[in-house]
Protein backbone atom coordinates (compact mmCIF):
# COMPACT_ATOMS: atom_id res chain seq x y z
CA UNK A 1 0.00 0.00 0.00
CA UNK A 2 2.86 2.32 0.73
CA UNK A 3 4.06 2.24 -2.84
CA UNK A 4 0.95 3.85 -4.33
CA UNK A 5 1.98 7.20 -5.76
CA UNK A 6 -0.12 10.21 -6.64
CA UNK A 7 0.31 9.31 -10.30
CA UNK A 8 -1.43 5.98 -9.68
CA UNK A 9 -4.41 7.76 -8.14
CA UNK A 10 -4.61 10.62 -10.65
CA UNK A 11 -6.28 8.66 -13.43
CA UNK A 12 -9.49 9.58 -15.27
CA UNK A 13 -11.39 6.61 -13.80
CA UNK A 14 -10.63 7.85 -10.27
CA UNK A 15 -11.78 11.42 -10.90
CA UNK A 16 -14.39 12.44 -8.33
CA UNK A 17 -14.42 16.23 -8.62
CA UNK A 18 -13.27 18.66 -11.26
CA UNK A 19 -14.11 22.21 -12.28
CA UNK A 20 -17.41 22.35 -14.16
CA UNK A 21 -17.32 23.06 -17.89
CA UNK A 22 -20.10 25.65 -17.50
CA UNK A 23 -17.50 28.00 -15.99
CA UNK A 24 -15.01 29.53 -18.41
CA UNK A 25 -11.27 29.12 -18.00
CA UNK A 26 -10.90 32.78 -16.96
CA UNK A 27 -9.26 33.37 -13.59
CA UNK A 28 -11.92 34.68 -11.17
CA UNK A 29 -11.29 38.38 -10.67
CA UNK A 30 -13.06 38.46 -7.30
CA UNK A 31 -11.02 39.02 -4.15
CA UNK A 32 -9.41 35.87 -2.68
CA UNK A 33 -11.91 33.98 -0.54
CA UNK A 34 -14.98 35.83 -1.87
CA UNK A 35 -18.22 33.83 -1.76
CA UNK A 36 -19.09 34.97 -5.30
CA UNK A 37 -16.74 32.36 -6.74
CA UNK A 38 -18.36 29.54 -4.78
CA UNK A 39 -21.84 30.79 -5.65
CA UNK A 40 -20.88 30.92 -9.33
CA UNK A 41 -19.55 27.40 -9.15
CA UNK A 42 -22.64 25.85 -7.57
CA UNK A 43 -24.92 27.57 -10.11
CA UNK A 44 -22.70 26.33 -12.94
CA UNK A 45 -22.66 22.80 -11.50
CA UNK A 46 -26.46 22.76 -11.22
CA UNK A 47 -26.76 23.91 -14.85
CA UNK A 48 -24.29 21.22 -15.94
CA UNK A 49 -26.11 18.49 -13.99
CA UNK A 50 -29.46 19.52 -15.45
CA UNK A 51 -27.97 19.67 -18.95
CA UNK A 52 -29.47 23.09 -19.69
CA UNK A 53 -26.33 25.02 -20.61
CA UNK A 54 -27.58 25.85 -24.12
CA UNK A 55 -30.98 27.10 -22.97
CA UNK A 56 -30.10 29.10 -19.87
CA UNK A 57 -29.91 32.89 -19.85
CA UNK A 58 -28.25 34.65 -16.93
CA UNK A 59 -28.96 38.26 -16.02
CA UNK A 60 -26.18 40.11 -14.20
CA UNK A 61 -26.88 43.67 -13.09
CA UNK A 62 -24.45 46.11 -11.45
CA UNK A 63 -22.07 45.47 -8.57
CA UNK A 64 -19.43 42.77 -8.25
CA UNK A 65 -22.04 40.48 -9.84
CA UNK A 66 -21.65 42.38 -13.13
CA UNK A 67 -18.46 40.39 -13.72
CA UNK A 68 -20.39 37.12 -13.80
CA UNK A 69 -20.55 37.04 -17.61
CA UNK A 70 -16.77 36.61 -17.69
CA UNK A 71 -17.04 33.34 -15.81
CA UNK A 72 -20.28 31.66 -16.91
CA UNK A 73 -20.09 29.94 -20.28
CA UNK A 74 -23.74 30.87 -20.83
CA UNK A 75 -25.82 33.46 -22.63
CA UNK A 76 -25.68 36.45 -20.34
CA UNK A 77 -27.42 39.81 -20.44
CA UNK A 78 -26.40 42.82 -18.41
CA UNK A 79 -29.12 44.90 -16.80
CA UNK A 80 -29.12 48.44 -15.38
CA UNK A 81 -28.56 48.68 -11.63
CA UNK A 82 -31.31 46.78 -9.83
CA UNK A 83 -33.31 46.01 -12.96
CA UNK A 84 -32.32 42.37 -13.42
CA UNK A 85 -35.77 41.01 -12.44
CA UNK A 86 -37.39 43.30 -15.04
CA UNK A 87 -34.97 42.14 -17.76
CA UNK A 88 -35.39 38.56 -16.56
CA UNK A 89 -39.17 38.95 -16.89
CA UNK A 90 -38.79 40.05 -20.50
CA UNK A 91 -36.36 37.25 -21.41
CA UNK A 92 -38.53 34.58 -19.80
CA UNK A 93 -41.71 35.84 -21.48
CA UNK A 94 -40.03 35.93 -24.89
CA UNK A 95 -38.22 32.60 -24.44
CA UNK A 96 -40.53 30.59 -22.16
CA UNK A 97 -38.67 27.33 -22.82
CA UNK A 98 -35.42 28.83 -21.53
CA UNK A 99 -34.19 28.85 -17.94
CA UNK A 100 -33.64 32.40 -16.72
CA UNK A 101 -31.78 33.37 -13.59
CA UNK A 102 -30.76 36.70 -12.11
CA UNK A 103 -27.61 37.00 -10.04
CA UNK A 104 -27.74 40.05 -7.79
CA UNK A 105 -25.98 41.52 -4.79
CA UNK A 106 -27.64 43.19 -1.82
CA UNK A 107 -26.99 46.76 -2.94
CA UNK A 108 -28.63 45.87 -6.23
CA UNK A 109 -31.53 43.66 -5.23
CA UNK A 110 -32.39 45.18 -1.84
CA UNK A 111 -31.62 48.86 -2.46
CA UNK A 112 -31.92 50.36 -5.93
CA UNK A 113 -33.83 47.39 -7.31
CA UNK A 114 -36.28 46.88 -4.43
CA UNK A 115 -39.26 47.87 -6.57
CA UNK A 116 -38.31 45.54 -9.45
CA UNK A 117 -37.56 42.72 -7.02
CA UNK A 118 -40.83 43.01 -5.13
CA UNK A 119 -42.98 43.41 -8.22
CA UNK A 120 -41.33 40.58 -10.14
CA UNK A 121 -41.85 38.29 -7.14
CA UNK A 122 -45.39 39.56 -6.63
CA UNK A 123 -46.27 38.92 -10.28
CA UNK A 124 -44.80 35.48 -9.78
CA UNK A 125 -42.50 35.62 -12.78
CA UNK A 126 -41.24 32.13 -13.52
CA UNK A 127 -37.56 32.94 -12.98
CA UNK A 128 -34.85 32.01 -10.47
CA UNK A 129 -33.33 34.81 -8.45
CA UNK A 130 -29.98 34.32 -6.71
CA UNK A 131 -29.30 36.98 -4.10
CA UNK A 132 -25.79 37.37 -2.68
CA UNK A 133 -26.02 39.17 0.66
CA UNK A 134 -22.74 40.38 2.13
CA UNK A 135 -24.14 43.36 4.00
CA UNK A 136 -22.11 45.93 2.11
CA UNK A 137 -21.54 47.55 -1.29
CA UNK A 138 -18.44 45.55 -2.16
CA UNK A 139 -17.45 46.83 -5.59
CA UNK A 140 -17.64 50.54 -4.88
CA UNK A 141 -15.56 50.50 -1.70
CA UNK A 142 -17.56 49.06 1.18
CA UNK A 143 -20.36 51.59 1.63
CA UNK A 144 -23.34 50.88 3.85
CA UNK A 145 -26.07 48.82 2.21
CA UNK A 146 -29.68 48.25 3.34
CA UNK A 147 -28.55 44.88 4.68
CA UNK A 148 -25.66 46.26 6.78
CA UNK A 149 -26.09 45.07 10.38
CA UNK A 150 -26.77 47.48 13.30
CA UNK A 151 -23.42 48.73 14.61
CA UNK A 152 -21.54 47.35 11.60
CA UNK A 153 -18.81 49.64 10.33
CA UNK A 154 -18.63 50.56 6.66
CA UNK A 155 -16.97 53.39 4.78
CA UNK A 156 -20.17 55.49 4.98
CA UNK A 157 -20.99 54.45 8.55
CA UNK A 158 -17.51 54.62 10.14
CA UNK A 159 -18.92 54.61 13.69
CA UNK A 160 -21.19 51.69 12.97
CA UNK A 161 -24.75 51.67 11.59
CA UNK A 162 -26.94 53.73 13.91
CA UNK A 163 -30.47 52.36 13.61
CA UNK A 164 -31.99 55.62 14.90
CA UNK A 165 -30.77 57.63 11.92
CA UNK A 166 -29.93 54.98 9.30
CA UNK A 167 -32.81 52.58 9.76
CA UNK A 168 -32.97 48.85 10.26
CA UNK A 169 -31.32 46.23 8.08
CA UNK A 170 -33.76 45.03 5.44
CA UNK A 171 -34.74 41.36 5.59
CA UNK A 172 -35.88 41.31 1.99
CA UNK A 173 -35.95 37.53 1.83
CA UNK A 174 -38.56 37.22 4.60
CA UNK A 175 -40.46 40.06 2.95
CA UNK A 176 -40.55 38.28 -0.41
CA UNK A 177 -41.63 35.02 1.23
CA UNK A 178 -44.92 36.71 2.17
CA UNK A 179 -45.79 37.47 -1.45
CA UNK A 180 -48.14 35.05 -3.21
CA UNK A 181 -45.98 35.00 -6.35
CA UNK A 182 -42.99 33.26 -4.76
CA UNK A 183 -43.04 29.47 -4.59
CA UNK A 184 -39.63 28.82 -3.08
CA UNK A 185 -37.62 31.11 -0.80
CA UNK A 186 -34.50 29.92 1.02
CA UNK A 187 -31.40 31.33 2.66
CA UNK A 188 -28.06 29.57 2.63
CA UNK A 189 -24.32 30.26 2.90
CA UNK A 190 -21.18 29.00 1.18
CA UNK A 191 -18.52 29.19 3.92
CA UNK A 192 -18.10 25.46 4.71
CA UNK A 193 -18.34 22.29 2.58
CA UNK A 194 -21.62 21.29 4.30
CA UNK A 195 -23.12 24.75 3.71
CA UNK A 196 -22.07 24.70 0.06
CA UNK A 197 -23.74 21.30 -0.47
CA UNK A 198 -26.98 22.57 1.12
CA UNK A 199 -26.88 25.77 -0.93
CA UNK A 200 -26.36 23.75 -4.10
CA UNK A 201 -29.45 21.65 -3.34
CA UNK A 202 -31.46 24.85 -2.88
CA UNK A 203 -30.17 26.31 -6.16
CA UNK A 204 -31.01 23.02 -7.91
CA UNK A 205 -34.55 23.18 -6.55
CA UNK A 206 -34.89 26.82 -7.59
CA UNK A 207 -33.92 25.90 -11.17
CA UNK A 208 -36.10 22.76 -11.25
CA UNK A 209 -39.07 24.91 -10.19
CA UNK A 210 -38.92 26.77 -13.51
CA UNK A 211 -40.21 23.61 -15.19
CA UNK A 212 -43.42 23.90 -13.12
CA UNK A 213 -44.22 27.43 -14.33
CA UNK A 214 -45.80 28.38 -11.01
CA UNK A 215 -43.87 31.37 -9.72
CA UNK A 216 -40.60 32.88 -8.61
CA UNK A 217 -37.88 30.90 -6.85
CA UNK A 218 -35.55 32.93 -4.68
CA UNK A 219 -32.31 31.81 -3.01
CA UNK A 220 -30.37 34.16 -0.76
CA UNK A 221 -26.73 33.28 -0.19
CA UNK A 222 -25.24 35.03 2.84
CA UNK A 223 -21.67 35.68 1.81
CA UNK A 224 -18.57 37.40 3.04
CA UNK A 225 -16.87 40.52 1.72
CA UNK A 226 -13.44 40.20 3.24
CA UNK A 227 -12.08 43.28 1.46
CA UNK A 228 -15.04 45.41 2.49
CA UNK A 229 -15.05 44.06 6.03
CA UNK A 230 -11.24 44.44 6.23
CA UNK A 231 -10.58 40.85 7.33
CA UNK A 232 -8.87 37.73 6.02
CA UNK A 233 -11.21 35.26 4.26
CA UNK A 234 -11.31 32.82 7.19
CA UNK A 235 -11.79 35.66 9.71
CA UNK A 236 -14.63 37.06 7.63
CA UNK A 237 -16.30 33.64 7.42
CA UNK A 238 -16.14 33.40 11.22
CA UNK A 239 -17.46 36.94 11.60
CA UNK A 240 -20.28 36.04 9.24
CA UNK A 241 -21.25 33.01 11.37
CA UNK A 242 -21.08 35.05 14.59
CA UNK A 243 -22.83 38.22 13.40
CA UNK A 244 -24.70 37.71 10.13
CA UNK A 245 -26.32 34.35 10.89
CA UNK A 246 -28.21 35.48 14.04
CA UNK A 247 -29.85 38.26 12.01
CA UNK A 248 -30.15 36.29 8.76
CA UNK A 249 -30.95 32.72 9.90
CA UNK A 250 -30.27 29.87 7.48
CA UNK A 251 -32.91 27.58 6.09
CA UNK A 252 -35.94 27.28 3.86
CA UNK A 253 -38.36 30.11 4.48
CA UNK A 254 -41.07 29.11 2.03
CA UNK A 255 -41.59 26.01 -0.06
CA UNK A 256 -45.07 25.69 -1.49
CA UNK A 257 -43.95 23.10 -4.06
CA UNK A 258 -42.74 20.62 -1.44
CA UNK A 259 -46.07 20.72 0.40
CA UNK A 260 -48.24 19.79 -2.55
CA UNK B 1 -9.54 -4.29 4.26
CA UNK B 2 -10.37 -1.81 1.61
CA UNK B 3 -9.12 1.67 2.24
CA UNK B 4 -9.69 4.87 0.32
CA UNK B 5 -6.84 6.95 -0.90
CA UNK B 6 -7.19 10.31 -2.52
CA UNK B 7 -5.11 12.84 -4.33
CA UNK B 8 -5.74 16.46 -5.19
CA UNK B 9 -4.37 18.57 -8.00
CA UNK B 10 -4.39 22.34 -7.47
CA UNK B 11 -4.20 24.66 -10.47
CA UNK B 12 -1.65 26.96 -8.85
CA UNK B 13 -1.90 29.67 -11.49
CA UNK B 14 -5.62 30.12 -10.71
CA UNK B 15 -5.29 29.73 -6.92
CA UNK B 16 -5.47 33.01 -5.01
CA UNK B 17 -4.27 31.65 -1.68
CA UNK B 18 -7.44 32.54 0.24
CA UNK B 19 -6.85 29.62 2.64
CA UNK B 20 -10.56 28.70 2.82
CA UNK B 21 -9.66 25.10 1.88
CA UNK B 22 -7.30 24.68 4.85
CA UNK B 23 -9.91 24.48 7.68
CA UNK B 24 -12.21 22.52 5.33
CA UNK B 25 -9.73 19.63 5.08
CA UNK B 26 -10.30 17.04 7.84
CA UNK B 27 -6.88 15.47 7.25
CA UNK B 28 -4.90 18.74 7.24
CA UNK B 29 -3.40 17.93 3.87
CA UNK B 30 -3.26 21.47 2.46
CA UNK B 31 -0.87 24.29 3.37
CA UNK B 32 0.09 27.59 1.79
CA UNK B 33 3.32 27.52 -0.21
CA UNK B 34 6.12 29.97 0.38
CA UNK B 35 6.45 30.52 -3.38
CA UNK B 36 4.11 32.78 -5.34
CA UNK B 37 2.30 32.17 -8.62
CA UNK B 38 2.22 34.42 -11.69
CA UNK B 39 -0.29 36.77 -10.05
CA UNK B 40 1.82 37.09 -6.91
CA UNK B 41 -0.39 34.99 -4.63
CA UNK B 42 1.03 32.40 -2.26
CA UNK B 43 -0.87 29.37 -3.52
CA UNK B 44 -2.26 26.33 -1.68
CA UNK B 45 -0.57 22.97 -2.12
CA UNK B 46 -0.96 19.45 -0.72
CA UNK B 47 1.81 18.74 1.79
CA UNK B 48 0.98 15.27 3.13
CA UNK B 49 -0.32 12.08 1.51
CA UNK B 50 -3.18 11.58 4.00
CA UNK B 51 -5.80 12.72 1.47
CA UNK B 52 -8.96 10.57 1.42
CA UNK B 53 -10.54 12.25 -1.60
CA UNK B 54 -13.49 13.61 0.42
CA UNK B 55 -13.78 16.61 -1.98
CA UNK B 56 -14.37 19.08 0.90
CA UNK B 57 -11.58 21.39 -0.29
CA UNK B 58 -12.83 21.39 -3.87
CA UNK B 59 -16.45 22.00 -2.81
CA UNK B 60 -15.52 25.06 -0.75
CA UNK B 61 -12.90 26.52 -3.14
CA UNK B 62 -14.18 29.89 -4.42
CA UNK B 63 -12.04 29.64 -7.53
CA UNK B 64 -12.78 26.02 -8.39
CA UNK B 65 -9.10 25.20 -8.86
CA UNK B 66 -9.01 21.83 -7.07
CA UNK B 67 -9.44 18.53 -8.88
CA UNK B 68 -9.95 15.46 -6.69
CA UNK B 69 -9.15 11.81 -7.45
CA UNK B 70 -10.05 8.87 -5.24
CA UNK B 71 -9.40 5.14 -5.47
CA UNK B 72 -9.97 2.08 -3.30
CA UNK B 73 -6.81 0.38 -2.08
CA UNK B 74 -6.81 -3.20 -0.81
CA UNK B 75 -4.11 -4.08 1.63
Amino acid sequence: MANITDEDIRKPENLVYSRTKVLTENIMSYCPGCGHGTAHRIIAEVIEEMGIQDKTVGIAPVGCSVLAYNFFDLDMQQAPHGRAPAVGTAVKRLLPDHFVFTYQGDGDLAAIGTAETIHACNRGENITMIFINNGIYGMTGGQMAPTTLPGMKSSTSPYGRDVATMGNPLKITELLAQLPGTIYVARHAVHTPAAVRKAKKAVRKAFENQKLNKGTSFVEIVSNCNSGWKMTPNQSNKWMVDHMFPYYPMGEIKDTVGKE
Amino acid sequence: MAKVKGSIVIDIEKCKGCEVCIPACPEEVIAIAQQVNGKGYKYAQPVTDDCTGCTNCAVVCPDGVITVYRMKVTE
